[in-house]
């Protein structure tokens, strides 16, 4: 029979790692049912019997936020085996809180004392026996990064589960505040399991609302409870769960001080401290930031990156294309089967799939920054300009990734705790111009501006212009109104990338980005094949006579009040939805132009009859704005976790993207035409 | 006085968390409470947030924020 470890702890306290080590490639990433939290699961590699559950990294088990709530109740109804409490040793006060509160449900806990390598080269010491003994609880000194520990880890986790046993003792308060607790405690017994008895006084105590509500007792016995309290409050002159942080801390800190000795006197700055001082400088820190992200994007889309493009085209194309299409010739393939995989398939995913290296460039040198502790100095620098819109710094960092691909960008806005606000990011997210926008604009700007150079630029301000303006809106709108969500982030130590855990992120965020490319790409662009190359009788035709070419002439006319009202732009469009890339080689094939890129002159010349430069900025600003590619679709489905949050998104892309070009040609009509 | 009149460099005692609600609660929980000791590190570039150290830690809070802690310098 299986046994049920669940891992929980602090953010940054190396929890992930442990988990990757413990479980490798048996891990498992979904959801927790309904909600927009991450849910990590997997099997003990040197025994499978027992699952390992990752719990969303929590500070404490407050009934506030999405992460706590469903930490605790899949604690409370869930009852694993064991928890196993991952404590950062360098940070032993404040782990140790969440500690004393798991220990409260009455699973018995195994504490992996983490990051004590650290701690020895630093020069201070933990008396783990002696900390052991006061909570009452077993400790195992790791250290994830080196392995060490882990194996001993493993051997005490089984081992208990197996003599059913395992720590700790609950946290005893000074006695005003036990008093009124065991009286609650006495109220309620019987209405709830034994061993959680005293987790559920304390959080009557503290007036915990989903505890009130998933309880059932007597109005009379709340009643009781609810006066209890406030003579406690009365008494103490305190909030009740203020008193208990109070208590708690109180309780702490006599027990570390006890073992822990420092070697560092408060007061002298630390190596992360010292870097800090220049990364987050008044004056240094935004240019310290430009320079960073100038030279990651330098690397990965331009230098290195831009090897790989020529080379996958070539793989795709040449080598893959070619040799499938000569096999199907070589069976007797019909000419339209051919051409679906060939020139529909292939050549769409392959489009497509030219973007992976720099992706993954791009993925891996931001999980590094993540990794070293800089993304934390980045919402710190940033949070300023996102609170006037109701978000939070956080969101900066999936924009930023989105300038590279909007894919990985709506996937990044995960780290973001509130719910509201991480939908809200995952909206305005594709409004910043991404990688596969800057061929369509390369060619409007070749044909129409070509002596303008800011006209490229306007386009990320316009971008920027529109996160901010719609985040104001939507935050007036019921959806997203309310009480802004509370920043009160860590910032960890720097340390040391852990090469092994950046490079599993990397590849997690590559392989969703491929695997999306793979299914519904290659899908959409079977699909998009057939209909531009088969008219309604069915047969084989050139594109104007296709599918694809009356649909086009059928929503033409909504882009007439845009500019830009042809089928061929209409067309254009709508191959955009699957991939932005795409637009131009439609715009090629549609002009009869064949395989062409943005920088072709046949092109620049013939695209001149269905824009004009009004048209071709409304245009330009319609695909900025307009629904983003089905991949990010795709990842806009999984993070919202709701189709019709998906939904939502799209109309309202879209509808910002319609009446942005709307304005844009027919106000720029009467000024410049 | 409150946190959010604390200067860089100073290190105040905490007095009182007041207040109610989520924003709080994640105050306290992250080890702001009666009687401890915080030092206040930097201010970010833009003006806001705060970087404070608190039971060894770094951590960031908004000014706005930080006015609802009553504390006392040393």
């Amino acid at each position: 029979m299986a046994h049920t470890i669940a891992l929980a702890g602090n953010p940054n306290s190396g929890k992930t790692s442990l988990f990757n080590e413990l479980t490798g490639s048996t891990q498992y990433v979904g959801n927790w049912p309904g909600v927009t939290v991450e849910k990590k699961e997997g099997y003990i590699r040197s025994d499978k019997r027992y699952m390992v559950v990752d719990l969303p990294g929590i500070y404490s088990l407050s009934p506030y936020t999405l992460e706590e709530v469903v930490t605790r109740d899949y604690l409370i109804d869930g009852k694993p085996d064991l928890i196993i409490n991952v404590v950062d040793a360098t940070n032993l006060e404040r782990n140790l809180y969440l500690t004393t509160q798991l220990i409260e449900t009455g699973i018995p806990v195994l504490i992996a004392l983490n990051m004590i390598d650290i701690i020895h080269k630093n020069g201070d010491h933990i008396d783990t026996k002696k900390l052991s003994g006061m909570l009452d609880c077993p400790i195992v000194e790791t250290s994830a990064v080196s392995r060490a520990g882990l194996k001993e880890l493993v051997k005490t986790a089984t081992h208990l589960i197996e003599v059913a046993e395992g720590g700790g003792k609950p946290a005893k308060f000074s006695a005003p505040v036990e008093k009124p607790v065991s009286s609650i405690m006495h109220l309620i017994e019987g209405a709830v399991p034994p061993e959680t008895l005293r987790w559920y006084a304390i959080k009557l105590y503290e007036r915990d609302e989903k505890v009130m509500q998933r309880l059932t007792i007597s109005a009379e016995i709340r009643h009781q409870i609810a006066s209890i309290v406030e003579e406690s409050e009365t008494e103490l002159d305190d909030s009740a769960e203020s008193i208990i942080t109070n208590e708690r801390y109180e309780y702490l800190t006599d027990v570390t001080t006890q073992c822990h000795q420092r070697k560092r006197k408060s007061g002298t700055l630390s190596t992360s401290d010292r870097i800090d001082r220049i990364v987050t400088n008044r004056f240094l820190a935004l240019p310290i930031f430009f320079l960073i992200m100038w030279g990651v994007y330098f690397v990965s889309i331009q230098s290195i990156g831009d090897l790989f493009i020529g080379w996958i085209e070539w793989l795709f194309t040449d080598i893959i294309g070619a040799g499938i299409g000569s096999l199907l010739a070589a069976v007797g393939t019909s000419e339209w089967l051919m051409g679906l995989v060939v020139d529909g398939i292939i050549a769409g995913v392959g489009s497509v799939l030219t973007f992976v290296p720099q992706m993954m460039i791009l993925f891996f040198f931001l999980s590094l920054m993540e990794d070293v502790g800089y993304m934390a100095r980045v919402a710190f620098i940033m949070d300023r300009i996102f609170r006037k819109f109701g978000l939070s710094g956080k969101s900066f960092i999936p924009m930023l990734i989105g300038t590279g691909c909007s894919v990985p960008a709506i996937m990044a806005s995960r780290t973001i705790e509130n719910q509201r606000d991480r939908r809200m990011t995952v909206m305005l997210t594709p409004f910043i111009p991404c990688g596969a926008k800057l061929p369509v604009f390369a060619l409007l700007v070749g044909a129409f501006f070509p002596n303008s150079a800011w006209i490229a630029s306007s386009m990320y301000l316009l971008g920027i212009l529109a996160v901010i303006v719609s985040g104001i809106v939507l935050k007036k709108t019921r959806a997203f109104a309310g009480e802004p969500a509370p920043f009160v982030m860590e910032l960890p130590a720097y340390h040391m990338p852990r090469l092994k855990g950046v490079a599993i992120h990397m590849w997690e965020r590559g392989k969703q980005f491929i695997k999306k490319a793979g299914t519904i790409i290659a899908v959409a662009s079977a699909g998009i094949w057939i209909l531009q190359s088969t008219s309604w009788s069915l047969q084989m035709v050139e594109t104007q006579e296709s599918i694809l070419a009356s649909l086009g002439r059928l929503i033409a006319p909504l882009f007439a009040p845009l500019g830009f009202g042809s089928w061929e732009v209409a067309v254009a469009t709508i191959t955009g939805l699957l991939a932005k890339e795409t637009i131009v080689a439609t715009f090629g094939i549609v002009l009869g132009l064949g395989n062409v890129a943005e920088g072709d002159p046949t092109l620049l010349a013939s695209i001149g009859s269905y824009f004009n430069s009004v048209s071709a900025y409304a245009f330009m600003i319609f695909t900025l704005f307009a629904a983003p590619c089905a991949a990010a679709i795709g990842a806009t489905r999984r993070e919202m976790q709701s189709a019709r949050w998906t939904w939502a998104a799209i109309l309202f892309q879209s509808g910002v993207a319609y009446i942005a070009a709307l304005a844009v040609y027919q106000i720029g009509s009467l000024l410049f035409l | 006085m409150t946190l959010g009149e604390a200067r860089p460099g100073d290190t105040v005692v905490v007095r009182k968390v007041q207040g109610a609600g989520p924003t709080m609660r994640r105050i306290m929980d992250m080890g702001i409470t009666k009687g401890c000791q915080i030092s206040v590190r930097k201010i970010a570039p833009l003006g806001d947030p705060l970087e404070v150290t608190v039971r060894g830690y770094e951590l960031s809070l908004r000014k706005a924020d930080a006015t609802m802690i009553a504390v006392e310098k040393l």
